[in-house]
């Protein structure tokens, strides 16, 4: 019973730090607003009609319904590619690493996902679907493994490299589906498009008209690809490590676990989350890539606003992305009835509520930082103890954060 | 009593949620006095200071300071005032030369220069400074970088910063952690000195015999209560330790006579490189037998840390061989030197024993989550986990927590229990303790001590690494003498202190 209460007590304050944070990013967006001459209550209300997520309440009806039947399976289709790109930053968070590469990995596995599905025609369409979401997995695996490579080799810090390589995958994305380029589409004369892919080839939809881009089986990838994040951080001796890694190198040295392994295996595993973000998308919607939509895809970066407001944790990266998918249908042009707020100017909100998350999110980490500086600095409060271990708890990012900031030698 | 006390802490009561760090503390400081603060880790000695120094406000109570009631609302107030801190921990900017360093926050200006943009005088500085550090004996070199000198010199470096912003009160926490003996006969001279100035000085320490020596007065703090003001006269160690943990305590380590058998660890010729790529262990040559403590003495820096990272597996050695239970594990890794049955209480269990978010379950499977039970096929047992942490609580008495706890939750002491008991449960044909008592209080130093002697006694080897004259000499069988790099003398633990500190530096006998 005790325990049973205290595990959700736990839970309930973890949270309790991410929906504050969005709670204010709501309301600073609100003054905004304000200041604008809009209502933020009526446009907040717009916003929420446009996710879709008024389908949840049984009295809505009739027509209006129908619309946020098709507004849902909108936000959850731009939620799946969001769990995936979040759990790849997050995975690499886990580590100590910040995996900003998650676009570039999404990139090539978009290339590779397209590519694997509009050839080797003849295949069993079921296989070849298959075929085309591991390969893409797995080339986005590679590209992230790059960078850990040259992290646990050379020291080559994995900002860098991994942002560098996202600039590689843009450019060569964009050399391939070019005019003229080696995967510009048969059908694309003119245009910068690979080539389509077959009806037979989609990932099937399951809710709503396939015309009009219902929900696909990819948000239950995106759905599984988050249960065995929390089986590998907390079930498998990998996660053990990549989390001892994470939190003290050093001290998971000393105990003879591979730094190096570590750093290299956790951006396989990023990159393959990030890919398969790419196959989703691509075989469940995209169908075809365009050199435009590579260079303005922005769903790699905003893993790392889903990472940071999750976490890092499993649930709370779901969390985070249907948030951030939500937003996006929500002030998507067509979704927003209302006259409040020129539609056109809604997209720019999102932007504006996901840049204060992400603020935010940041200083929240600042706040318990200051809050923790006396003792960290030696100068006592009291040695912690056994009403503090009601407080702390594992794995907490906020013990690492005051860890960084523990002077040495300690006691 | 004469005349008003110059610093006077009433009822002060600090609580953090509900945890009371301070309860109701009194305490005073006559000028020119030496008033040790007592106390284990946890007991509340930080958290009054911290009050003192305007860190934290209290809960409740009040402080005087020359009879009159005051507010310290920052480090700021406290300076104001007259109180200087040096803390446990220094706070340096390494790269600024040590005059700068002192001098910060309140640098001489060249006269004439415009105010906000003012340029360092630094000649009146470095005079400054220069006057300060003569007038107390605490010899420093002004131009010298801090990144460059010794402990014990940043040490004088903090009191001559407190004293250059006029402290009449000097708070000293934890002195003589970091100090090698030598520095610590030094420390106590400027102490005395100052003390003859009229400065009045706050001690806070937890080793008795240092309390004894310099202290005119002792409190003693438990569980953040004041167990009492004691004169020096007629105090006695154990009087004092009685205080401190409520009981007796046992000095004289209690063990029989050692049973050497076969050589476990044999080291020949090793050379190990220091992270600059410098020779830290130069040719060192020993050997260590089943059932026999063998201490290494030395002054800290003379290649300690890099031959115990060789030994553990964690550094790889330039050159020589080291074998254990006769397996050649000659920078084969940590796992070969576990597997050959190699343990390890780290030298800074934050910072390599332990990881201090994890569980203590998680913490206690560190060395051993690659094997059945804790795992099987790369997936944990969780029940497994929770069992060995359990039972190995149990054993060896870790408080605070249970199996869910962060590690970071503990006090020092228990933290130091959980390393132990992880590596002391593999049943280890080598120890390997690296300072294993830093920073603990009587009673836990009383329960690792005890832990050692029993693993010797189970026919470990044990290899005891440790800066603490007192505890080699109480523990060890036998005692080897380290000076850069190379082992230099061997003595029977009875040997005469002072042979000992001329071999540990270099068989030069320092001048007094």
């Amino acid at each position: 019973m005790n325990l049973i209460a205290g595990k959700l007590s736990r839970a309930g304050r973890s949270a309790v730090i991410p929906l504050t944070t969005v709670v204010l990013a709501f309301i600073v967006a609100g003054l905004v607003m304000l200041l604008t001459g809009t209502n933020p209550l009526t446009t907040y209300g717009a916003i929420f009609d446009g996710t879709g997520l008024n389908w949840l309440f049984p009295w809505v009806a009739g027509h209006t319904r129908v619309t946020a039947a098709q507004d849902l399976q909108q936000t959850l289709v731009s939620t799946a590619p969001l769990i995936l790109t979040g759990l790849s930053v997050a995975f690499a968070f886990r580590v100590g690493l910040f995996n900003i590469g998650a676009q570039g990995q999404y990139t090539v596995g978009s290339i590779i996902a397209v590519w694997v599905a509009t050839s080797w025609g003849g295949m069993n369409p079921v296989l070849h679907i298959f075929v085309s979401i591991v390969l893409a997995a797995l080339i986005g695996g590679a590209w992230a493994a790059l960078a850990g490579w040259l992290k646990a080799t050379v020291g080559t810090h994995e900002v860098i490299s991994t942002i560098m390589l996202n600039w590689v995958a843009i450019w060569v994305a964009t050399y391939l589906f070019q005019e003229g380029g080696p995967l510009q589409g048969k059908q694309a004369l003119g245009n910068p498009v690979s080539n389509t892919i077959a009806n037979n080839m989609h990932l099937p939809v399951f809710w709503g008209n396939p015309e009009l881009q219902g929900l696909d089986v990819g948000i239950f990838i995106s759905l599984l690809a988050a249960v065995a994040y929390w089986a590998i951080m907390h079930r498998s001796t990998l996660g053990y490590e990549v989390r001892a890694v994470g939190h003290n190198p050093t001290a998971a040295q000393g105990s003879g676990i591979s730094v190096s392994r570590n750093y290299i295996l956790t951006m396989a595993i990023c990159g393959v989350f990030a890919g398969l973000a790419a196959s989703v998308d691509v075989l469940g919607w995209q169908f075809q890539v365009s050199s435009a939509d590579i260079s303005t895809s922005q769903v790699g970066f905003l893993g790392i606003a889903v990472a940071l407001l999750g976490r890092n944790t499993a649930i709370g990266t779901v969390a985070a992305a249907l948030l951030f998918g939500a937003l996006e249908t929500g002030t998507a042009a067509g979704n927003l009835t209302t006259t409040s707020l020129n539609p056109e100017l809604a997209p720019q909100l999102t932007l504006i509520i996901e840049g204060l998350i992400v603020l935010l999110v940041s200083t929240d980490l600042i706040a318990v930082r200051i809050l923790r500086l006396p003792r960290r600095l030696g100068w006592g409060g009291p040695e912690p103890g056994a009403d503090l271990a009601e407080q702390l708890q594992p794995d907490d990012p906020a013990l690492d954060a005051a860890e960084a900031l523990r002077p040495e030698p300690g006691l | 009593m004469d005349k008003p006390p110059v610093l006077e802490l009433r009822g002060i009561t600090k609580k953090f949620g509900p945890v009371v760090a301070n309860d109701r503390v009194d305490f005073d400081l006559q000028p020119g006095e030496v008033h040790a603060l007592l106390g284990e880790n946890g007991a509340g000695k930080s958290t009054l200071m911290s009050v003192l120094y305007g860190l934290y406000s209290p809960t409740s109570g009040e402080i005087l300071v020359d009879g009159k009631p005051v507010g310290i609302s920052s480090p700021n107030d406290a300076i104001d005032l007259g109180i200087g801190m040096v803390h446990q921990h220094f706070m340096f900017i390494p790269v600024m030369t040590i005059t700068e360093n002192i001098v910060l926050g309140n640098e001489p200006v060249k006269s004439g220069a415009a105010r906000p943009i003012g340029v360092l005088d630094r000649r009146t500085a470095r005079k400054r400074v220069k006057e300060l550090s003569d007038a107390y004996g605490l010899a420093i070199d002004p131009d010298a970088r801090i990144e460059d000198v010794s402990v014990g010199m940043q040490q004088r470096v903090e009191i001559l910063r407190a004293l250059y912003r006029n402290a009449r009160i000097l708070v000293l926490d934890e002195p003589t952690a970091v100090l090698t003996a030598q520095e610590i006969t030094e420390l106590m001279t400027v102490l005395r000195r100052l003390k003859q100035d009229g400065t009045a000085i706050i001690f806070i320490s937890h080793k008795l015999g240092e309390v004894l020596e310099i202290a005119d007065r002792v409190t003693v703090l438990r569980r953040g209560k004041s167990m009492g003001t004691v004169p020096r006269e007629g105090a006695t160690e154990q009087s004092l330790a009685r205080m401190v943990v409520g009981r007796d305590v046992i000095f004289r380590v209690d063990k029989g006579t050692a049973e050497p058998r076969e050589p476990v660890l044999n080291i020949t010729g090793l050379e190990v490189l220091d992270d600059r790529g410098l020779e830290a262990v130069r040719g060192a040559t020993l050997s260590v037998r089943g059932g026999e403590i063998v201490a290494l003495a030395g002054v800290d820096g003379n290649g300690q840390t890099e031959l115990v990272q060789a030994i553990t597996g964690m550094r790889a050695p330039a050159d020589g061989e080291i074998e254990v239970g006769g397996v050649d594990i000659t920078g084969r890794g940590v796992r070969a030197a576990s597997a050959a049955g190699v343990a390890h209480i780290a030298e800074d269990r934050h910072r390599v024993g332990l990881v201090l978010p994890f569980t203590l379950a998680e913490n206690l499977a560190l060395r051993r989550y690659r094997r059945p039970p804790l795992s099987r096929r790369g997936w944990l047992n969780l029940n497994a986990f929770r069992a060995l942490a359990e039972r190995l609580l149990g054993a060896f008495d870790v408080r605070g927590g249970d199996a869910g706890t962060p590690a970071a939750a503990l006090s020092g002491g228990n933290q130091q229990k959980l390393c132990i008991a992880r590596e002391i449960d593999s049943a280890p044909k080598l120890l390997v303790a690296h300072q294993p008592t830093r920073g603990l209080d009587v009673g836990a130093i009383e329960f690792v001590h005890s832990q050692l002697i029993a693993q010797r006694d189970a026919g470990a080897a044990v290899l005891l690494v440790s800066l603490e004259s007192e505890e080699v000499r109480s523990l060890a069988d036998r005692i080897l003498v380290i000076y850069e790099g190379r082992i230099v003398a061997e003595f029977p633990p009875d040997a005469d202190e002072e042979d000992l500190g001329i071999a540990m530096t270099g068989g030069t006998v320092a001048a007094a």
